[in-house]
C-alpha cells in the first residue's frame, strides 16, 4: 500500500472529546497524519506531540537584518558618500536615524516571517488542498490515519479506535 | 476549552453554535446585497467621481487650484492627512493591543476595524502625493534612490522623511495582519461554494486563501505568527503617529513646537479611531443583521475607550493652553491666545465642544449603550477631530512672525473636492469589504462562541 494516498478519517464535533480522543489514539500507538480543525484548539499542538514553532527565531533573525541595513543605508548615504551640513548636526548622528531603523526593522521583520510562515505551509494561490472533509472548516474537527503508516493495525480496528475516541463519524478517503 | 468569566456578558448572543457562525456571517459574501447597499455605493461612487475631477485637475494645473497662500502653506491637505491616519489608529489598537491584553472582545470587531484601517491609510497618503504637485516624481524625493543630482540622497534628519517610512510600513503591516487573519476565513467560504455546486466562487476563495486547509500544525504556527505580528504592531501603531506630530513638534513654529504633541496625538487618534469604528460598525451591524456578534456590551466598551482617550485628549488641551502662559513666551502666549480669542476661534470651540464636552457624555449608562446616542456622538468626536488638526495647522500659520503677512484661509472647491474623493474612495472600498469579504472574524468567534452560548443558556435556564 503506498503512503499519503487512503486514509481513514474520523470527524468529532468538540474539542474537548477531541483532545481525549487525541491521547487515546496516540496511546494505542496508531500516527496521526494531521487534525483540521475550524479554529486554533489549544493544547492540540502539546497532544499531538508537535515541536515548538521556530518561526519568532526568523522574525527575528529578519528583524535584526532590518535594523543592521537601516542603519547601514543611512550612515553610509548621509555619513560617507555624500556628507551635508543639516541643522549643524554630525553627518552620521545616530538619533535622527531612529524611526527609519525603528520603522524598517518592524517591517522586515513582519514580512520575512509572514513569508517563511507561507513557505512552511505550502500556502500559495494556485494550490487546492487535499480535503478530507469539507466540513473541517465550518464546525468539525477531523483526523486523518495514514493506512500505509500504520499497518499493525486493521482497518475495522482502526475504525472502532476513533469511534471508541469520541469520533461521530468515521469515513475512509483515496485520493488519486 | 475557553474559559469565561460568569462576572462577564456574553460576547456572543443568541446561543449561537459554531456552524451558526459560518453561515450567519458567510451568506452576506454568498447573497446579493441588499437594495440599502446599493444606494450606500451609488453614493460613495458620486463622491468618488467628483472627487476625482477634483484631483486631476489640481495634478493637471498644479496645486495653486488650492486655497493656499504665501502664509497659510499647509492647511486641508495635512489636516485631511493626520485625520484619516488617526482614523486608522483604531483598527491596529483593536487587533493589536487588544490581543496581547487578550481581550475577547476585540474578535467580533477586529476584521472591519482593520479593513477600515487600511482605507484609511490610502485615504490619507493621497493627501501628501498630490501635494507633492509632481507625483511622479515624488519617488526621488521621498525615498532614498540613487537618482541623478549626483545622488543626493533623500534626508534622514527630517521627521517628513520618517513619515514616509512610518505610514509605507503601518500600511504594509497592517494589510499583511489582516490577510493573515482572512485566509482561515475565505477557505470556510471556499468549502461552502464547494457544496453548493458554485465552481467559479470556489476557485477564486480558494485563491485568496491560499489553499488552506487548517491542519493543527498550520494553525500552531498561525497562532505564532498572530502574535508576533500583534506585538510588532503595537509599538508601530503608536510609532506611526508619534512621527506624524513631529512633522510639527521638531518645527520652531508656536503653537507646534511642544513637547506633549506624541501622546497627545496618539490619545487622539484612538479617540477619532474608535469613533469611526462605532460610526461604521453601527451600520454594519444594522445592514447585516450581527447584532448577536456586535452586541451593545461591544458598543459599550468602545465608549469607555472613547471616554479615557476623550479624557486624555480634553487634558492635553488644557496643558497646552497652561504651558502656554506659564512657559512666558510671548509668540507662544499669542498663539494660544489668537486660538481661544482670534478669527479662528469658532473653529477652537468647536474643536472643544466636540471633543472635550461630548464625550463626557458617555459617563452615563444609559448614554453609552443607546445606539442613537452613540452613533450621533461618533460622528461629532469625528468632526471635533477634524477641527482639532484644522485648528492646530491652520491658526498657527495664518498669524505669521511680520503682521502684514497676517491673512486668512479660503478653501477652494478642490479643497473641499479632495476631501470629499476621499470619502468616496473610503465608503466605496469599505462596501466592497462588506460585500465580499467576511465581515467578522469566523475562526476566532468560533473559537469563543462554545463557552458562550453555553453560558446564555444556563442564564435562561435560571430565569
Amino acid at each position: 500500500m503506498d503512503a499519503d494516498k487512503n486514509f481513514i478519517v474520523g470527524i468529532f464535533d468538540d474539542e474537548e472529546i477531541l483532545l481525549s480522543g487525541i491521547k487515546n489514539v496516540r496511546d494505542s500507538g496508531v500516527k496521526i497524519h494531521e487534525v483540521y480543525s475550524p479554529f486554533p484548539v489549544h493544547g492540540i499542538d502539546d497532544a499531538l506531540g508537535y515541536k515548538r514553532t521556530r518561526l519568532p527565531i526568523a522574525a527575528f533573525l529578519f528583524g535584526l537584518t532590518g535594523t543592521s541595513l537601516a542603519l547601514t543605508m543611512q550612515i553610509w548615504m548621509l555619513g560617507f558618500d555624500w556628507p551635508m551640513i543639516i541643522g549643524g548636526k554630525n553627518f552620521a548622528s545616530l538619533p535622527p536615524f531612529i524611526p527609519v531603523t525603528f520603522e524598517l526593522t518592524v517591517l522586515l521583520a513582519a514580512l520575512g516571517m509572514v513569508a517563511t510562515f507561507m513557505i512552511s505551509n505550502d500556502l500559495k494561490p494556485y494550490r487546492w488542498p487535499r480535503q478530507f472533509d469539507l466540513r473541517s472548516t465550518d464546525d468539525k474537527h477531523v483526523m486523518a490515519i495514514d493506512l500505509a503508516k500504520n499497518t499493525s493495525m486493521t482497518k475495522a480496528a482502526l475504525s472502532q479506535l476513533l469511534k471508541s475516541a469520541g469520533a461521530s463519524e468515521v469515513n475512509e478517503k483515496t485520493f488519486e | 476549552m475557553q474559559v469565561t468569566s460568569s462576572v462577564r456578558d456574553p460576547l456572543v448572543t443568541g446561543g449561537k453554535t459554531v456552524k451558526d457562525v459560518s453561515h450567519d456571517i458567510s451568506r452576506h459574501v454568498e447573497n446579493s446585497p441588499p437594495r440599502s447597499w446599493w444606494i450606500a455605493l451609488a453614493i460613495s461612487l458620486v463622491f468618488f467621481a467628483y472627487g476625482f475631477y477634483c484631483l486631476c485637475m489640481v495634478l493637471w494645473n498644479g496645486i495653486g487650484m488650492w486655497g493656499l497662500n504665501k502664509t497659510v502653506g499647509w492647511a486641508w491637505d495635512i489636516t485631511n492627512f493626520v485625520w484619516w491616519v488617526g482614523i486608522g489608529h483604531a483598527g491596529t489598537l483593536i487587533s493589536a493591543i487588544l490581543l496581547l491584553f487578550r481581550q475577547k472582545w476585540r474578535m467580533s470587531i477586529n476584521r472591519a476595524a482593520e479593513a477600515m484601517t487600511i482605507f484609511a491609510v490610502i485615504c490619507a497618503a493621497t493627501f501628501p502625493l498630490i501635494h507633492m504637485g509632481r507625483l511622479w516624481l515624488g519617488f526621488y524625493w521621498a525615498l532614498p534612490l540613487p537618482n541623478a543630482f549626483g545622488s543626493l540622497w533623500a534626508n534622514f534628519n527630517s521627521p517628513l522623511l520618517w513619515d514616509v517610512f512610518a505610514i509605507s510600513t503601518y500600511f504594509t503591516v497592517s494589510l499583511v495582519f489582516w490577510y493573515i487573519g482572512l485566509i482561515p476565513d475565505f477557505a470556510v467560504i471556499r468549502d461552502r461554494a464547494v457544496l453548493q455546486g458554485n465552481k467559479i466562487r470556489a476557485a477564486v476563495y480558494n485563491a485568496m486563501s491560499f489553499g488552506w486547509q487548517g491542519g493543527a500544525r498550520t494553525w500552531m504556527r498561525y497562532e505564532s505568527v498572530a502574535l508576533i505580528l500583534a506585538g510588532l504592531s503595537t509599538p508601530l501603531v503608536l510609532s506611526v503617529h508619534t512621527i506624524v506630530s513631529m512633522d510639527f513638534a521638531t518645527s520652531v513654529i508656536p503653537g507646534w513646537h511642544t513637547t506633549i504633541f506624541p501622546p497627545y496625538f496618539v490619545a487622539g487618534a484612538i479617540f477619532s479611531g474608535f469613533a469611526m469604528v462605532l460610526t461604521l460598525l453601527l451600520i454594519t451591524r444594522a445592514v447585516f443583521k450581527l447584532e448577536d456578534y456586535i452586541t451593545i456590551y461591544h458598543i459599550e466598551l468602545m465608549n469607555i475607550i472613547i471616554i479615557v482617550t476623550g479624557s486624555i485628549v480634553g487634558i492635553a488641551y488644557i496643558t497646552e493652553l497652561f504651558i502656554s502662559w506659564y512657559s512666558g513666551v510671548e509668540y507662544e502666549g499669542y498663539a494660544f491666545y489668537n486660538r481661544v480669542q482670534g478669527p479662528y476661534a469658532w473653529a477652537y470651540w468647536s474643536m472643544m465642544t466636540c471633543n472635550v464636552i461630548s464625550p463626557q457624555l458617555f459617563w452615563v449608562k444609559k448614554i453609552r449603550t443607546s445606539i442613537a446616542a452613540t452613533f450621533v456622538l461618533s460622528i461629532i468626536v469625528n468632526i471635533g477631530m477634524w477641527f482639532e488638526r484644522f485648528v492646530i495647522i491652520v491658526t498657527s500659520l495664518h498669524r505669521d512672525y511680520i503682521p502684514s503677512s497676517w491673512t486668512m484661509f479660503h478653501p477652494t472647491q478642490y479643497d473641499i473636492g479632495e476631501y470629499l474623493f476621499t470619502f468616496g474612495l473610503f465608503f466605496t472600498a469599505f462596501l466592497l469589504f462588506a460585500k465580499f469579504f467576511p465581515v467578522i472574524n469566523m475562526a476566532e468567534v468560533k473559537s469563543i462562541v462554545r463557552s458562550d452560548s453555553e453560558k446564555v443558556k444556563k442564564e435562561e435556564d435560571h430565569h
